[in-house]
């Protein structure tokens, strides 16, 4: 026989295809209460969660049904009447959430850039741990912050842009002549700006471990070519981390929208529907439901619900939209959302 | 790989040190150099924005000023850097300039709302908001009169009994999630993730119709308990079963070969190997219940006077103190508001902090109390 | 104590009558992943009181193979096996013997030293009889710590730090005391997967020593990559070798020396001779 490598043939098999035997799985008795205990917890919470996403369908769907697809267009409310919809409040949702990311999606690559890049060692993790601490404060401090602090001060602004920039369809102002400054309080821009605060620590979380999963190797090559450190961020750093972005985006934005309390204080309530940002009025559909709960009649709460519904709904996908997009990306497996 | 902004390499500044014998040398990228430009920049941009607010131009506005200002500032970077050095340095260092702007400034608003929330509410902070109710309290009563014990009672009730049905059952379901296994699990994780997406006024607004509404309670601190669970059972869940996710397979693996049993890996291994992050991730859980206002604005009543039973009954909770209370007009209500938020904010923080002590430790921690138990047991 | 004191208890005088070391025997054993076959026509047989090494390259199921040994290959979603494995005459799979008293007396060295981080090196050493519900009194302990140790090499360098974490030794020691740990519930037979691997040279040469002292009282199966640890410390040799797309075998088995010098097949004496690998 001559002498034979790696890849040759073994010796000749014996004839019939052995059939793998039923391994028993003889597990002892306290092995079997841990399971069954483990496995009660596990269909409890299962039951309990799908019986809330059952409750809330099946209640939110009488409205829902009376109201058609004009639940979505129709601008008041007025459920005993048979007129509601969210046809004003979901657009405001979503500015609100919009002027939220516009201002948290580049703070927080700003961020996240700095703590991978160039922060001293020595700061990364204090740093860290404080925009941490942006998360942990209660939304209402947000909101009372947002109130007492900021909207005084933001009314300046507002009414100079609103001057300047009228021309601008966001910036837009209704009537002539020296405007009043209560004219801009209670305004999607100052709710965006309040949110945002929020939305900030979530992004910068996400965009943070992704960029620095980002390949040692793909940076010292672009370093070795003569790469300045703006150089390597902007050409392997954050193309490598698109996923990133992409994703803690859209799960700030999942938060920016479902954001009940601050909203509710800094709104003044209306339901039409209008381009300006920084101009007063607007309602988002999660403030609606709070202040408008105690009032209702049993079809209202219905009403409500529905609306709720479609919140809930809207948010669902665009976490789950989220996750998909990290979890596709080359850093994906190990970034957890 | 895409072409890469390249620029010809600085001279590192060395250090020598005649006859010393060998001195590491650090290489410094940002030399004395580069810092006199930096400062001569900003000095520069601030005094042409002063001229221009001032003398030139009619602008106005202190806002306006800092943010022409912070572009001159770097413009005047991106100028000198041209001159001093290429286009290539000077993008580089606007970038730079511009990230640790960004970076360190992202502390403002953090230092911003807790100043003021500390400025706001400390003025009328005694003692007795701890220890009174407002039971006496009337429209012409001081902020400091009264206090808030009856929110902090109906929050430490609503928190603990939300707490007590979410942690464990969110612990066991992690442990089926990570552990056991079943043919349950991913449905169950798919039903759990969606359900931490919940708006948490949708969670009250299910308590609010089916507790009070169909079933025919009343507003409770119980309600609020429940409808605080909606909200911490998911994340309980999804946190713990990252934090098992974590504990290496190889310990599993290695209590198996000893023989031990499945429940005993768990509980003996896998538990006290996961015991940090499980801390932390219930206190943080907590601190995040603790803060929810919209949960309770729909179903605990609020309430004046202390009321020591959660089941029957309106409650108050702080968020909801300050919540109702900052709506009014009076100037002594809002103060009360502010005193509540204070507290409500440092109780927050003080939580955030433990959870980051304890997590900070790994499991090979051993306190000294415990390493005393163990040698007793002849285990140390 | 003396030394005669916590010398290892002879072999069926511990607290388990079954302590002598035994004897392993596979007879045609096939492995699967799924549909994908990766062992085949295994059979060999491991004898008390020697060790006996797997060697072969990469990839041909010598790991596999071992954990068969002690049930731990069913741990994977859809593995399979076929054929039969006998401890001392005993089918592990169809006897009566529950999974974790199969554990307990085919025990297992892991590649990567695993010590449980929340416990002390002395909780390390006592884990497994606590895990597998076995309890013992306090004054029993220390000896049983002692023993151990002893036993696996390392009593001289932990003595003074049975307190501290187990994590806390180097890499050599946190392999020892995986050893020691693996000792104390009294296996029969003690399985190891490339034990050294992750070792520098000294720790390995420390580990070595502990094995030849083992297989007086325990029947030692070890999985190497290394050709001269395998002559160093086993008398027989199992090598293996598996084909593109075809399932492990074992080519040749028999004594370290003729295995390594005169072998029979032309495959393995390619192999041992270092030719490809």
């Amino acid at each position: 026989m001559t002498s034979t490598m790696l890849g040759s043939t073994a010796p000749e098999a014996k004839d019939p295809t052995p059939v793998p035997i039923a391994i028993p799985t003889n597990r002892d008795r306290g092995d079997r209460v841990y399971r069954a205990l483990a496995t009660f917890g596990g269909t409890v919470t299962f039951v309990l969660m799908a019986l809330i996403a059952v409750f809330l369908l099946t209640r939110g769907w009488d409205a829902l049904r009376v109201a058609g697809w004009r639940f979505f267009t129709e601008q008041g409310w007025e459920p005993g009447a048979g007129r509601f919809g969210i046809g004003s409040m979901l657009p405001y949702t979503v500015v609100i959430a919009l002027v939220a990311l516009f201002i948290a999606v580049p703070v927080s690559i700003g961020v996240a850039l700095f703590i991978t890049e160039c922060a001293p060692r020595r700061i990364r993790r204090p740093l860290t741990s404080l925009v941490d601490v942006l998360a942990a404060v209660p939304s209402l401090i947000y909101g009372l912050w947002g109130l007492f602090f900021l909207q005084p001060r933001l009314l300046p602004l507002s009414r100079w842009l609103g001057d300047h920039l009228g021309f601008i369809p966001i910036f837009g102002v209704s009537g002539e002549g020296p405007r009043p400054l209560s004219l801009f309080a209670g305004s999607a821009f100052v709710a965006g700006i309040v949110v945002s605060l929020m939305v900030i620590p979530i992004c910068t979380a996400v965009m943070r471990e992704v960029f620095s999963q980002t390949p040692a190797g793909e940076k010292e090559g672009a370093l070795a070519l003569g790469g300045t450190r703006w150089g390597v961020i902007r050409d392997v750093v954050l193309p490598f981390g698109r996923s990133g972005i992409i994703g803690g985006s859209m799960l700030g934005l999942g938060r920016a929208l479902g954001e009940t309390i601050a909203v509710t204080l800094l709104i003044s309530v209306a339901f039409d529907w209008k381009w300006s940002v920084i101009e007063q009025g607007g309602n988002s559909i999660a403030a609606h439901i709070a202040l408008r709960f105690s009032e209702s009649t049993e079809f209202g709460i219905s009403a409500l619900m529905g609306a709720g519904l479609v919140l809930f709904a809207i948010t669902l996908v665009v976490n789950a939209a989220a996750s998909v997009v990290v979890a596709r990306s080359r850093t994906g497996a190990a970034t957890e959302i | 790989m895409p072409p890469v902004e390249t620029a010809p390499a600085a001279t590192p500044t060395l250090s020598l040190v005649a006859g010393a014998g060998t001195r590491a040398v650090r290489i410094r990228r940002f030399e004395a150099r580069d810092a006199v430009l930096l400062v001569g920049s900003s000095i520069s941009s601030l005094a042409l924005t002063w001229l221009l607010y001032e003398r030139l131009t009619p602008l106005s506005g202190t806002f306006g000023f800092w943010v022409s200002w912070y572009a001159t500032f770097l413009a005047m970077v991106g100028v000198t850097n041209v001159v001093e050095y290429d286009a290539v340095r000077a993008r580089d260092r606007i970038a730079t300039v511009v990230l640790w702007s960004v970076g360190l400034g992202v502390i403002t608003p953090l230092l911003l709302v807790v100043g003021y929330t500390i400025a706001r509410g400390i003025g009328a902070l005694r003692i007795q908001f701890f220890l009174e109710d407002q039971r006496y309290v009337g429209a012409l009563s001081r902020a400091d009169e009264g206090g808030g014990r009856h929110a902090i009672i109906g929050t430490l009730q609503q928190v603990g009994l939300a707490a007590l049905i979410s942690v464990p059952l969110g612990l066991l379901t992690a442990v089926y999630l990570s552990e056991v296994r079943g043919r349950l699990a991913r449905p169950l994780r798919m039903v759990t993730d969606a359900m931490s997406a919940i708006p948490s006024i949708v969670a009250g607004l299910f308590i609010y119709a089916l507790w009070i509404l169909t079933l025919g309670n009343s507003p409770s601190g119980f309600a609020g308990a429940l409808a605080l669970s909606v909200l911490f059972l998911p994340t309980v869940t999804r946190t713990s079963e990252v934090v098992l996710g974590l504990v290496p397979g190889g310990l599993r693996e290695a209590s198996l070969a000893l023989g031990g049993t499945e429940w005993r890996t768990t509980t003996g291994v896998v538990l006290p190997t996961a015991r940090t992050g499980l801390a932390t991730a219930v206190i943080l859980g907590i601190a995040r219940v603790i803060g929810e206002t919209a949960p309770l604005i729909l179903t605990i009543g609020g309430a004046f006077v202390v009321n020591a039973n959660p089941f029957s009954g309106k409650q108050d909770a702080l968020p909801y103190f300050v919540y109702r209370l900052v709506r009014f007009p009076q100037p002594a209500q809002i103060q009360r508001a502010w005193t509540g938020a204070l507290v409500l904010l440092v109780v927050v923080l003080a939580l955030f902090v433990i959870a980051r002590v304890i997590g900070g430790g790994g499991p090979d921690h051993i306190s000294r109390f415990r390493r005393a138990r163990l040698r007793r047991k002849g285990l140390a | 104590m003396t030394m005669t004191e916590i010398a290892p208890a002879p072999p069926g005088t511990g607290r388990h009558s079954e302590s002598a070391p035994a004897a392993l025997e596979a007879r045609d054993v096939a492995c699967w992943f799924g549909t994908n076959n990766v062992l085949a026509n295994v059979s060999l047989v491991m004898r008390p009181r020697e060790v006996t090494a797997l060697i072969g390259p990469s990839g041909c199921g010598k790991s596999t193979f071992l954990r068969t040994l002690n049930r731990m290959h069913e741990l994977v979603p859809g593995a399979s096996l076929a054929g039969e494995i006998l401890l001392d005459g005993t089918d592990i799979y169809r006897g009566s013997l529950p999974t974790t008293e199969i554990r307990r007396r085919v025990g297992m060295v892991f590649q990567k030293p695993n010590p449980f981080p929340a416990m002390t090196v002395a909780e390390n050493v006592l884990a497994g009889l606590r895990l597998s519900g076995i309890r013992t009194a306090r004054d029993e302990r220390r000896t049983i710590i002692e023993r151990c140790l002893r036993r696996a090499g390392l009593w001289e360098e932990v003595k003074d730090r049975l307190g501290d974490p187990g994590r806390a030794l180097s890499g050599g020691q946190q392999q020892r005391l995986c050893i020691a740990r693996a000792l104390a519930v009294e296996p029969q037979v003690l399985l190891m997967d490339e034990p050294c691997s992750a070792l520098d040279p000294t720790s390995t040469r420390r580990v070595e020593e502990t094995i030849l002292e083992l297989q007086e009282t325990v029947t030692v199966v070890i999985v190497t990559h290394n050709m001269q640890q395998a002559q160093r410390i086993s008398r027989n040799c199992a090598f293996f070798l598996a084909g593109a797309n075809q399932p492990g075998r074992i080519v040749e088995t028999g004594d370290t020396e003729k295995l390594f010098n005169d072998p029979d097949d032309p495959r393995t004496l390619d192999y041992v001779r270092g030719r490809f690998g």
